[in-house]
This record gives C-alpha cells, sequence and structure tokens, in this order.
C-alpha cells in the first residue's frame, strides 16, 4: 500500500484523532428536550407542519420540503411539541425551530412504516424516497443528498466518488463507519450507483484508517466495481476538488460543479444514511458524532438523535475540563466556534471538538514577512498573502481578479501562517461582502 | 459554565511557528559566528556588532510602530550589519550604520514586512558611502583578544587615526595585486576582511541548521553558490588568470550574504521558482562585480539589486491557479 493519491502543497496539523479512533460507536441516551432547526441544509429551509401540544412520535415530519433544493425535517424522539421560536443555531444565527419535550417512557421505536424495496423503484422514486427521508450530506455543508442523484442530463457521470478521507483533525465519525458499518456504506453505494447510472465508484479513504480500507475491502460486493483509494494524509485531502483530482487526475474547472468532470461525490455518511433509508425506512434522525478534544472529560464516538443540545451531549461525555476553552461544532480547520450551548446538533454536525486553553490561537498579529508559507500551503494555488494585503484595505475587485472566488476557505493559510495573519478569516468577510456588493450592484 | 468560550473564526488550529520564534532562531544560530568573529578579531568584533546592535534597537524602539522589538528583526539587522563591517571601525559609525539601516532601510517603508532592500546591507551601502575609507580598512587576523583593531573609540566626526596592523582582503588582493590567497586560509579564516567573512562553514552549518527547522529557504542559497561556482568555471576556463570556484565561494562575504543576507523573507521571493531565479541573479552579479566592477567585493550590490526585482520575479513566478490556465496577478 506504498501508494496513496494526494495532491499538492496543504498542512499537516496535529491529528489528535487518537482520542477516539479506536472507540467504537456508542448510542447515547435521550436527553430531556431536543431543539429542530428548520433549516440544515443549503436551499430553502423546511415549512413548519406541526403546531404546539402536537405529539409526534420518532420519525414524524415536524417541517416539509419547500421545493426540490429543500428536504424535510423529522423528529428525532417521540414527545410533546412544545414550542415553535428562534433558537440558537450552531451556525451563529438564530433559526426558526421545533422544540420537543421528550416523552421518557416512550420505547422510541419509529413508527412502523413501509420499507420501500429499492430494486423496484425508478429513479424518480428512489431520488423521492432519498428527499423525504430528509438526507443531506452529513460531511458538513448539508446538500440535500437526493439533488445529487439526479444530475442535470447535459452532464454524463462516470464515477461515484465517496469521500471517506476526512482530513480534519480530531474526528473520527467517518472512519467509525467505514470501519463498523462497511456493508452499510456499500449498500449506500450501490443504491447510489444504480440511480446515477455509473458503472464504477471510488472510496477515497486517508491512509490513517487502515482498519477502515481493510473493512471496506474485505466487504465489497463481488457483483460491483467498487475501488478503495487510500489518500496522503494532509489537510484539506477531503475538499471535493482535491479528492476528484487525486481519484480522477483532473482539476474541476475554477467556478465549476463536480458534475462537469463527470463525477458525483457523496460522503461516507451519506451513503450510510441512504442504506438504512431502503433498510428501515428510517429518515434521518440521527448521526454519528465524534464528541471529542482536550478540554473535554471522555470523547466519545456517539448516536445521537438530531436536536440534542450541546450542553446536554458534552454533559454525557463527562463534561468539559477546567482549561477548556473552546467549543466548536466540526473540524478545528473549519467548523464554527460555539457561543451558546444551547445550539443543537443538525444533520451537519460531524464532531463537537473541545479545545484545551493552550491550543487555541494567539490574539498577536504581526505584519506579513513573506516567508511564502501561506502560498506554499493553499491547496488552490492562490497568494493568500496578496489577498490579504488587499483585504485589509477592501480592494474586493482586485480580490475577485486575484481568484478569491476560488478560495475554499479551508484555513491552510491561516494555519501556517508565522504572522498570525487571520487570512481565511478575511477572505470570508470579503466573500461577504463581495456578495453584498453585488447584490446592491444595479 | 463559568468560563466564557472563546468564539472566534476558523480555522482554530495554529502552526506552532511564529515570525518572532522564527526571528530569534536566526539570531541564535548567528551566535557562533559572532563568537568566530571575536576569535579572529577580538574584542574589536563584538564592540563593532554590539555598536550596530544598539543603533538598529535604538531606532526600532524610538520610531517603530509600537512594541515591535520582541519581534527579533532589529537584532538580525544589527548582528548582520556589524557581521559584514571591519574589526577596526569607529564604534560611532557602526552606530551610525544601525541607525540608519533600521531607519532607512526598513521603517521608511511601514516597519517589518513592508521593505524592499535588506535593511543591515541598506546600513552598509550608507557606511560605504559615507566612510569609504574607514569600511575598508581591514586590520588583520590573529592579534591578541584585547588589542583594538583600529580607532574604535574615536569621537565622531573626527579623522580616525588608524596605526593599527592592517591587511588587505583576499579579494583585494587579488583584484589590485594579482595575487590568490589559498583555499585553506579562506576556509579557516585566516585571512584579513570584515568580521562575518572569516567564518564561512560556522555560517554554512548556522544556515543548514536554520534550514533543517524550516526557518530559511535552502534553495536561496543553494542557488547563489551554485550560480556562482557554475559562472566561475566557465570564467577561469576561459580565462586561468581568473579565480576558480572555490576561491569565489569562500572569499568576500558570499557565505554570510547567500545565507543569511539573501535569504531574508522579507526581501526574497515568495514562490520556489522566484528563489531559484533570484539566488541565480545574486551569484551572477557577484561574479561579474567581482570581476569587472571597480570594486573587489560586490555581494551587498548584487542582493540590493536582486532586492530590487522581487516584486517583478514574485509576479513572474505566482503558481497557475487550479482548474485554470492562469496565475494570480502579483
Ligand atoms: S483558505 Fe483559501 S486562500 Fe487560504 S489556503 Fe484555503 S483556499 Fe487557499
Ligand atoms: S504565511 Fe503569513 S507571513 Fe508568510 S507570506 Fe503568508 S501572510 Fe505573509
Amino acid at each position: 500500500m506504498w501508494f496513496t493519491s494526494g495532491f499538492a502543497h496543504g498542512v499537516h496539523p496535529p491529528e489528535s484523532k487518537e482520542l477516539t479512533a479506536q472507540l467504537p460507536i456508542r448510542r447515547m441516551a435521550y436527553p430531556k428536550e431536543i431543539v429542530l432547526p428548520l433549516r440544515q441544509h443549503a436551499g430553502k429551509p423546511a415549512t413548519l407542519c406541526v403546531k404546539v401540544g402536537d405529539r409526534v412520535e420518532r420519525g414524524d415530519k415536524v417541517g416539509e420540503a419547500d421545493g426540490y433544493i429543500s428536504v424535510p425535517i423529522h423528529s428525532s424522539a417521540a414527545g410533546k411539541v412544545v414550542d415553535v421560536d428562534w433558537w440558537p443555531h450552531p451556525d451563529g444565527t438564530m433559526a426558526m425551530a421545533v422544540r420537543i419535550l421528550v416523552d421518557p417512557y416512550a420505547p422510541q421505536i419509529p413508527r412502523p412504516r413501509m420499507v420501500p424495496h429499492w430494486e423496484g423503484l425508478s429513479v424518480d422514486e428512489v431520488v423521492q424516497a432519498v428527499q423525504d427521508a430528509g438526507v443531506v450530506g452529513l460531511g458538513g455543508a448539508g446538500f440535500p443528498t437526493h439533488v445529487k442523484l439526479a444530475p442535470p442530463k447535459d452532464f454524463p457521470i462516470h464515477t461515484l466518488i465517496i469521500n471517506g478521507a476526512e482530513c480534519e483533525p480530531y474526528l473520527t465519525s467517518d472512519h467509525r463507519t467505514m470501519a463498523e458499518y462497511p456493508k452499510r456504506v456499500h449498500f449506500g453505494i450501490r443504491v447510489m450507483m444504480q440511480t446515477l447510472g455509473v458503472s464504477k465508484a471510488v472510496i477515497g479513504v486517508e491512509r490513517n484508517k487502515p482498519d477502515a480500507i481493510e473493512a471496506l475491502t474485505r466487504t465489497i460486493p463481488t457483483d460491483l466495481d467498487i475501488t478503495i483509494l487510500p489518500l496522503t494524509v494532509k489537510y484539506p485531502q477531503g475538499a471535493e476538488k482535491m479528492l476528484i483530482h487525486a481519484v480522477t487526475g483532473h482539476e474541476v474547472a475554477s467556478g465549476k460543479l463536480p458534475v462537469s468532470a463527470g463525477v458525483v461525490v457523496q460522503n461516507v455518511g451519506s451513503a450510510a444514511a441512504i442504506a438504512e433509508v431502503f433498510e428501515t425506512g428510517l429518515p434521518l434522525i440521527e448521526r454519528i458524532v465524534t464528541v471529542t478534544g482536550h478540554g473535554l472529560t471522555r470523547p466519545a464516538n456517539l448516536i445521537v438523535p438530531v436536536g440534542t443540545k450541546l450542553r446536554d451531549l458534552l454533559d454525557q461525555c463527562g463534561g468539559l475540563t477546567a482549561d477548556a476553552a473552546q467549543v466548536i461544532a466540526g473540524g478545528p480547520m473549519m467548523g464554527l466556534a460555539q457561543a451558546n450551548l444551547d445550539a443543537p446538533i443538525t444533520k451537519g454536525t460531524t464532531g463537537i471538538v473541545v479545545l484545551a486553553r493552550q491550543e487555541t490561537r494567539t490574539e498577536r498579529v504581526y505584519p506579513c514577512i513573506h516567508c511564502g508559507r501561506c502560498l506554499d500551503a493553499c491547496p488552490v494555488f492562490l497568494n493568500p498573502s496578496l489577498l490579504g494585503d488587499l483585504a485589509r484595505v477592501g480592494r474586493y475587485d482586485e480580490m475577485t481578479d486575484a481568484h478569491l472566488s476560488d478560495c475554499m476557505l479551508c484555513g491552510s493559510c491561516s494555519y501556517v501562517c508565522p504572522s498570525n495573519i487571520p487570512l481565511s478569516q478575511l477572505f470570508q468577510v470579503s466573500k461577504a461582502g463581495l456578495r453584498r456588493a453585488q447584490a446592491s450592484a444595479p | 459554565m463559568s468560563t466564557p468560550l472563546v468564539v472566534t473564526a476558523s480555522p482554530h488550529l495554529k502552526d506552532r511557528d511564529s515570525t518572532p520564534r522564527i526571528m530569534w532562531h536566526v539570531v541564535l544560530s548567528l551566535l557562533p559566528v559572532i563568537a568566530v568573529a571575536g576569535f579572529s578579531f577580538g574584542i574589536s568584533a563584538l564592540l563593532v556588532i554590539a555598536a550596530t546592535t544598539i543603533g538598529a534597537l535604538v531606532t526600532e524602539r524610538g520610531f517603530g510602530r509600537g512594541d515591535t522589538l520582541g519581534d527579533g528583526s532589529a537584532v538580525i539587522t544589527g548582528i548582520l550589519l556589524g557581521l559584514c563591517l571591519p574589526a577596526g571601525l569607529p564604534l560611532w559609525m557602526a552606530v551610525l550604520g544601525g541607525i540608519f539601516g533600521v531607519g532607512f532601510g526598513k521603517l521608511v517603508f511601514g516597519g517589518l514586512g513592508q521593505n524592499v532592500f535588506n535593511p543591515a546591507l541598506i546600513g552598509r551601502a550608507f557606511l560605504q558611502a559615507a566612510f569609504p575609507v574607514a569600511i575598508t580598512t581591514w586590520p588583520a587576523a590573529g592579534q591578541s583578544f584585547w588589542t583594538l583593531r583600529g580607532d574604535t573609540f574615536a569621537f565622531p566626526f573626527t579623522s580616525a587615526q588608524t596605526d593599527a596592523l592592517t591587511e588587505a582582503t583576499p579579494l583585494g588582493l587579488h583584484k589590485f595585486e594579482g595575487t590568490l590567497t589559498p583555499l585553506r586560509e579562506l576556509i579557516l579564516g585566516t585571512t584579513g576582511g570584515s568580521l562575518g567573512e572569516t567564518a564561512a562553514l560556522v555560517i554554512l552549518a548556522g544556515g543548514a541548521y536554520l534550514a533543517w527547522r524550516g526557518y530559511l529557504n535552502w534553495r536561496i542559497p543553494v542557488s547563489v553558490l551554485l550560480s556562482t561556482a557554475l559562472l566561475a568555471t566557465v570564467m577561469h576556463t576561459v580565462d586561468p588568470t581568473h579565480p576558480d570556484a572555490w576561491f569565489m565561494l569562500f572569499s568576500g562575504g558570499l557565505m554570510l550574504g547567500a545565507v543569511y543576507m539573501a535569504t531574508d523573507m522579507v526581501t526574497s521571493p515568495v514562490t520556489n521558482t522566484g528563489r531559484w531565479i533570484f539566488g541565480a541573479g545574486i551569484g551572477v552579479l557577484v561574479v561579474v562585480i567581482r570581476l569587472w566592477g571597480g570594486l573587489p567585493e560586490g555581494v551587498m550590490y548584487a542582493i540590493l539589486l536582486m532586492n530590487a526585482l522581487v516584486p517583478f520575479i514574485n509576479r513572474m513566478t505566482q503558481p497557475r491557479v487550479f482548474g485554470t490556465r492562469r496565475r494570480v496577478p502579483g
């Protein structure tokens, strides 16, 4: 296994995955209350379909999909709707959310439902079933999965790529999924391959997860052309463009979608979620979350009901240690620091990382010394040093010319900058500023 | 929860290297070089280096933006400037060089990171222009440690009374008298010259340490030394009265320049291709100036000239943006 695929540039933050890499997935106990934001995916938020006082069973819809690029939201526990109001969202904003008091005596088995026999279904029916189950990309962005299963007809797809890179430090939820449920992953891939009409699938896995690679390789169905591709351990190996490059050798053209390169990329967790839909009929109401960090007492990989408040989840893991400083939803490179622990786990929450004080960034920023490290780190070959200079004086037009739009906010440049310049943070602000400027332009 | 949570934008992790850490490591790696200078030129060497460093620090403190002494860059400028001066230089000139280097070489551009030219070399160029005699009076190596090598404590602006033992530098000897100093003497540093000229091996070791830590880009010194050696070999073959590659490499300030001055991150290119070009340019200029220029030594001007080209080199060597056929416009 000396051969691995990778990309130029990138960075090597300490992985810190050893905290949870070998901990089997466990189910967490139900919290007393769950909070389900109606917006947990890219696209339009779901529209509310319950009212205060309603009794819901586990798996019942509380929100309907609003159009094609949207998915429904289901209750992750049996209980009573007690409130529908604005609530802190892990993305830092407030979002309309359904608050459900969990019935402590309910056995929490889902209402019996028809498991569609997928092989008898047409493509459209599979896509519909995936949408109805509320499946979205579980890697963080939360793009509705069914949309990616029905790409526009003018883009012929030749390969399905499954993203099992999990390049963010600390996170191990995909790792554990692949190592413990390889068959489920393969079954999800089977459904997706059939739906997309492709004969080839590649699972990209960073080679720091040999047990996952071994488990997946051992269980490849004999009738499917599925390849397991070990990838170089490097951040951001799991970025869509980097992964496609590693698998196909082609660069997705700037500003274009992966379908233009003839590939569709889905996350490992989404594959497992699709499998679950067609195995048990259960919609996406729980997910595997890595709860970890040097500021947490008992790190774990847990099956967590969507809507569990961060506070409850952290309590189940023994709570924060004395030197805990920062709670991050997602990985430490691209995740969001949380101000309010009442925010819930959403479908896109890959992990909760609690950083200890000494791991957090220092405040003092020095001038750019033109060391060039950021250029050597940027996976899409931009010049973050130059972009940073432009960002600080708000020259957005020149930033556009310097390919700001190709920046994927991976944070590699900020990670390496010895002067501690918040480069990708500046780019995030610039992108927002640029969007505002464009929106207000005539 | 008692402690408030830190909320900042991602990424939340940061590599441990910091700008002060890089700078202070450079200072650390220069300590052996200073020791060798002290060994060769005695107390005078240490006094000169102290004087340039004090000049640099006072200026940084007095005119810099805020509390910037801690980043270590002024100390580097001071030490490097000291290392390219002769041991017998009156101290008031050395202080002035430090002041000028940091003031006009760095602070007028806006401080650390903004300057185009290497501040130590700006200080050196100033001294060369202002005090052409004092700066080319080379005390001989190998006197006792406590011997002052020149009019060290001369009162400012009085004419220096040099009666110390002096010696021409190997490059000067070659240029003006046509004699070649043996390589062994060059490498061991038992020749006349500026403070840092006599410590080639220690300088190389310091550079190797910094390169290993990732605090110095090895491409620049390798490119400088390779191109110098190549061109010198070609010239030597064409006309054997020109010195050979070994003499070129180990004489004058080439080692110090290649390892410590050309690699200053602020004033060198940010791309690897650019670094090769930059280094090669310096090497070629050094040989050209040494062979055909009016001065025996050319490292300072070669680096300053290439410094001026850095923005251009950066622009020409930007990598192609992923998924496009285009470079980022510099
Ligand atoms: S955040 Fe943007 S500029 Fe920085 S390394 Fe990532 S892609 Fe490059
Ligand atoms: S890493 Fe930081 S200091 Fe180095 S060139 Fe980039 S922005 Fe400047």
